[in-house]
């Protein structure tokens, strides 16, 4: 798709002749104000928000990756000299923080697809209007609306060894069972927070099938295409926008996971086969204080999340 | 348009990633004059006995005391009470006293300059050994007392009397002082089919975790070695071997579970035992009858020693009225008040000849008298640099040899042992 939007400044489109150029005062008003100042003010409370919550713990956390740091009380004076790339090579170096960047690949490897598939699969039939669609809408958001903590001890119940899912499974149980099972751990939780989160999505891929027109089916359809060949050729492309957004959410909720492990799992067991890296963040800097590589470690989790939401965008932009 | 975009992008996710807060260097001192007096606010811990307790005893204080009227809050709601005390220190929020100080949290907080060093106090350091007597010294940081030893909750085996009888083990003298017979005695537990376990230690990855499961039995079995003394880790020895092949047998032989219970595992009667200290008296009063055993050792040797678990009293930095705080902590500390923390909670205060001075209590309650002769045979976690890092060392490596197994104990003694002496020398 192509923008045809003209970049003609106002006052310069055909027709007005050769107006006057605007007062030096006006022109800088408009450079910090914009053309609709009023705009910029309701925006401003957002951006002072941005500016305050999210991108000043950004810069401040760059910082402490680059210095010796730890939190003092106030007014107690400490050296926080510079020390380079020393706390990003102390994380790059530690077994522990890169096994649990191999843990949340193997979470998103797990989740991203199964999540983007579900979401979409779901999101179609009940725009295809199935009885009991609204029931079903509610039924999927739910679990997005209800507490972490609350659900994972719903889980720990399904999925203890003495558990529901095991008493179905009978011999077919595995042994360990599996939240004490290091290779069960990390795809039990994938599939947990895909089944969370799954709502969220469905609704936005709900709303993004409203925008695909009628007549695409309906053509397709005249043409002889089949029910999975309209959903492949008609629905697939025609959300293609809202899929490279629930990808880039689903990655970026996936690389933040923390709730799960520590609760789920007990902190990242078994034997580590959970930990995450946002996990590490809060031992190392909450826990242990270390607050210097903690935000190492979240500045190599920015740059991760960064690159893989990029790919993800790439990967789906229209060719 | 394309690079607009990815710039965007980029910022977003940056933006929706990091989850770091960031710390304050704050320049609005606070530092109190340890003889300023006035009003002070201290935090109890959330325990239902404890917070009555303190309401007492603040409510007996503000009563002769209308210039220097004390407020007592329960320890604001997070994770773990240390978390909730590091964010204050560093928030300058700290309260004056707080009733529910961890040792091992403390070297971090004296980094951070947020204790008050108690010996600074005219009388401190006479107060402090007065009251605690020579074990109090274990007790500091850097040469300085920036605790006061207040209770120890001494860690034994609880053990539920009925599936023990039930197992064929005699509930009134079961016989498990060994490890041996200790191992013994579990398989009995779980072959009679009276409990699917016959112990159930928490085998999550929290650092304090070890205090609960191998630390108590390595102080056993060394007769009080703390994990690290001398700058050095203990435990890579045949002591340290001894005690981890314990716990190793434990899990090899399906004695205890892999995984965290669901709910309390004595009380739904999915386990036989646990370690724990004389607050399970109260708790399990109306579910279990239990009884209470020393934890094992290679021997079976009689008074041996165990995990203190102690929970103490610091004074923060940032307290303006150092010396009613002063005053008010020797009051809520005195052989009165400690005897209605001990009536109250059960809970064993942390002072000389416990049951030569409440011999009224004990007569009272005979249940608690085996934890009042325990609490003179203690260690507790030993005042380190990197403390919690440590344990938390110390914890994976245990889990991963001990729990599942992944990696031999020989490797878990030496590799935790290096890493530890690393840390501690910083």
């Amino acid at each position: 798709m192509t923008t045809v939007t003209a970049g003609a400044a106002p006052g310069t489109g055909p027709g007005t002749g050769a107006a006057p150029a605007p007062a030096p005062r006006r022109r800088g008003r408009r450079r910090w104000w914009g053309g609709q100042p009023l705009g910029t003010l309701f925006a401003a409370p957002y951006l002072v928000f941005v500016l305050v919550v999210f991108a000043y713990p950004l810069g401040f956390s760059a910082y402490m990756a680059f210095h010796d740091y730890f939190f003092t009380a106030p007014g107690v004076e400490v050296p926080k000299p510079f020390v380079g790339f020393d706390n990003f090579a102390t994380v790059l170096t530690d077994p522990q923080v890169l096994a649990s960047f191999r843990n949340t690949a193997v979470f998103l490897v797990i989740n991203v697809p199964l999540t983007v598939g579900l979401a979409l699969v779901l999101a179609s039939a009940l725009n295809a209007g199935v009885r009991w669609a609204a029931a079903y809408r509610v039924a999927y958001y739910v679990p997005y609306l209800t507490a972490s903590v609350s659900l994972v001890g719903v889980w720990m119940l399904l999925f203890s060894s003495n558990g529901l899912v095991n008493a179905v499974l009978g011999p077919l149980a595995p042994d360990p069972s599996w939240l004490a099972n290091k290779a069960l751990a990390m795809p039990t939780i994938a599939l947990y927070v895909t089944w969370k989160q799954l709502g969220f999505y469905v609704l936005l891929y709900l709303a993004a099938l409203q925008n695909v027109p009628r007549e695409l089916y309906e053509s397709a359809e005249t043409d002889g295409a089949g029910g999975v060949q309209r959903f492949l050729n008609v629905t697939v492309p025609g959300v293609r926008a809202a899929t490279t957004l629930v990808l880039v959410l689903a990655i970026i909720t996936g690389t933040n996971l923390f709730t799960e492990p520590y609760l789920l799992t007990g902190g990242g067991g078994p034997d580590g086969a959970s930990v995450t890296p946002v996990l590490l963040i809060y031992q190392r800097g909450i826990q242990q204080q270390n607050p210097d590589v903690a935000a190492a470690i979240g500045m190599v989790l920015v740059i991760v999340v960064g690159l893989l939401s990029l790919a993800a965008q790439r990967l789906n932009r229209e060719r | 348009m394309r690079s607009i975009r990815t710039a965007a992008l980029l910022g977003a996710v940056a933006l929706a990633t990091t989850a770091c807060s960031g710390g304050s260097d704050g320049d609005d001192g606070g530092s109190g004059d340890t003889a300023a007096t006035g009003p002070i606010t201290v935090w109890l811990s959330n325990n239902e006995q404890e917070v009555g307790w303190g309401q007492d005893v603040v409510d007996a204080w503000n009563a002769d005391h209308p210039d220097e009227q004390v407020t007592a809050q329960e320890i604001p709601a997070g994770s773990s009470s240390e978390e909730a005390i590091t964010a204050a220190i560093t928030a300058g929020t700290a309260p004056c006293l707080v009733y529910n100080i961890s040792s091992a949290a403390v070297p971090g907080w004296v980094r951070q300059g947020g204790l008050v060093d108690l010996a600074t106090f005219d009388d401190g350091a006479d107060y402090i050994s007065a009251r605690g007597g020579d074990g109090v010294s274990a007790y500091e940081t850097d040469g300085g007392s920036y605790q006061l030893p207040w209770k120890s909750n001494p860690v034994m085996v609880m053990y539920n009397k009925a599936l023990f009888a039930q197992a064929g083990l005699d509930p009134e003298d079961p016989g498990m002082a060994t490890f041996d017979d200790f191992l013994a005695g579990a398989q009995q537990i779980v072959d009679s089919g009276a409990a699917p376990s016959a112990i159930w230690p928490s085998p999550t990855n929290d650092f304090y975790q070890p205090w609960f499961d191998f630390y108590p039995v390595y102080l056993a079995e060394t007769d009080g070695t703390a994990l690290v003394e001398d700058g050095k880790a203990t435990f890579d020895d045949e002591s340290g071997k001894a005690v981890a092949d314990f716990w190793a047998s434990i899990y090899a032989d399906g004695l205890a579970p892999q995984e965290a219970a669901t709910d309390d595992a004595m009380v739904s009667g999915q386990t036989a035992m646990q370690l724990a200290g004389p607050w399970a008296i109260a708790s399990y009063k109306d579910s279990v009858d239990v009884g209470f055993m020393p934890v094992p050792t290679s021997d079976g040797r009689e008074d041996v020693t165990t995990f203190a678990d102690s929970k103490n009293v610091s004074m923060f930095t940032s307290c303006e009225n150092q010396g009613t705080a002063w005053e008010f902590l020797k009051y809520s500390t005195s052989e009165e008040n400690d005897g209605a923390l001990l009536e109250a909670s059960g809970q064993m205060p942390l002072r000389q000849d416990l049951a030569a001075t409440y011999p009224d209590y004990f007569a009272a309650h005979p249940e608690y008298e085996v934890f009042a002769d325990q609490a003179a045979r203690t260690g507790d976690v030993p005042s380190i640099p990197n403390s919690i890092e440590a344990w938390q060392a110390f914890r994976e490596a245990y889990t991963s040899a001990v729990i599942f197994r992944s990696t031999s104990v020989e490797d878990f003694l030496s590799s935790a042992a290096a890493k530890i002496d690393d840390l501690v020398q910083g």
